[in-house]
């Protein structure tokens, strides 16, 4: 396995993770957070992938702008999410 | 937010909008473009929203909203000015005046002063993102929660 292909692979696993934690956390500020962590990851991918021009967009609108608008709105309601 | 989110903010709010304005600017050289460096830039917009309240900002809605309107006739006068050919007929490539400069043939470090009217509508593009991103965070922030209920 080369050097790209692992690091690809790492990424990627650490996409996965990032994107379930998104999902199981109830505190929903982390939530956020670790949603943002997958845009940067998977925009890492995407460069990894040669796809420079992608990355660039999924830096800027997934992982931050998205983030701002979700940190935004965990402001104007609450924070924990009810069962 | 904290006075450690507020700094931090305060250093990186102009790295941001420059490296936006650099990827604009060199859209036509290297990898991104009107719209990734506007969403760059308007990630820098954002981040002032979060940090510092859409109070901050709120006197700039009329600034925003008239750079995105210049930034789409800008793109469609672009797009008219090469209707002597066809509609967007890049004029200005090869013309030897504003981003006239003959493309150098093989590898090169880039000339910026290439392409015609690409880089324009780039920038054009570019406000157009930049401006229309940070109103939709801006007015996100300004509206709604608990004290508008």
């Amino acid at each position: 396995m080369t050097v790209w292909a692992a690091m690809l692979t790492a990424t990627l696993i650490m996409v996965v993770i990032a994107s379930v934690l998104a999902v199981v956390l109830r505190d929903l500020l982390a939530a956020v957070l670790a949603l943002g962590a997958q845009g940067l990851l998977l925009s890492l991918a995407f460069y990894l992938l040669q796809a420079p021009d992608v990355a660039i967009a999924q830096a800027g609108v997934g992982a931050a702008l998205t983030t701002a608008i979700f940190l935004l709105a965990i402001w104007k309601t609450r924070r924990k999410e009810e069962e | 937010m904290t006075v450690v989110v507020r700094t931090i903010t305060r250093i990186l709010f102009p790295i941001a909008l420059v490296f936006g304005g650099y990827v604009i600017m060199h859209g036509h050289l290297t990898p991104g473009g009107g719209f990734q460096g506007g969403a760059v830039a308007a990630s820098a917009l954002a981040m002032v929203v979060v940090a510092f309240g859409a109070k901050s900002l709120s006197g700039k809605k009329g600034l925003l909203s008239a750079l995105e309107s210049l930034g789409g006739v800008a793109f469609a006068a672009l797009g008219f000015l090469g209707l002597g050919v066809t509609f967007f007929a890049n004029v200005l490539a090869g013309s030897g005046g504003l981003f006239g400069n003959p493309v150098p043939y093989g590898p090169n470090p880039g000339d910026l002063n290439t392409a015609g009217t690409l880089p324009l509508m780039n920038w054009a593009v570019g406000f157009k993102v930049l401006a229309g991103l940070g109103a939709v965070v801006l007015l996100f922030a300004l509206f709604g929660g608990e004290h508008d209920r």
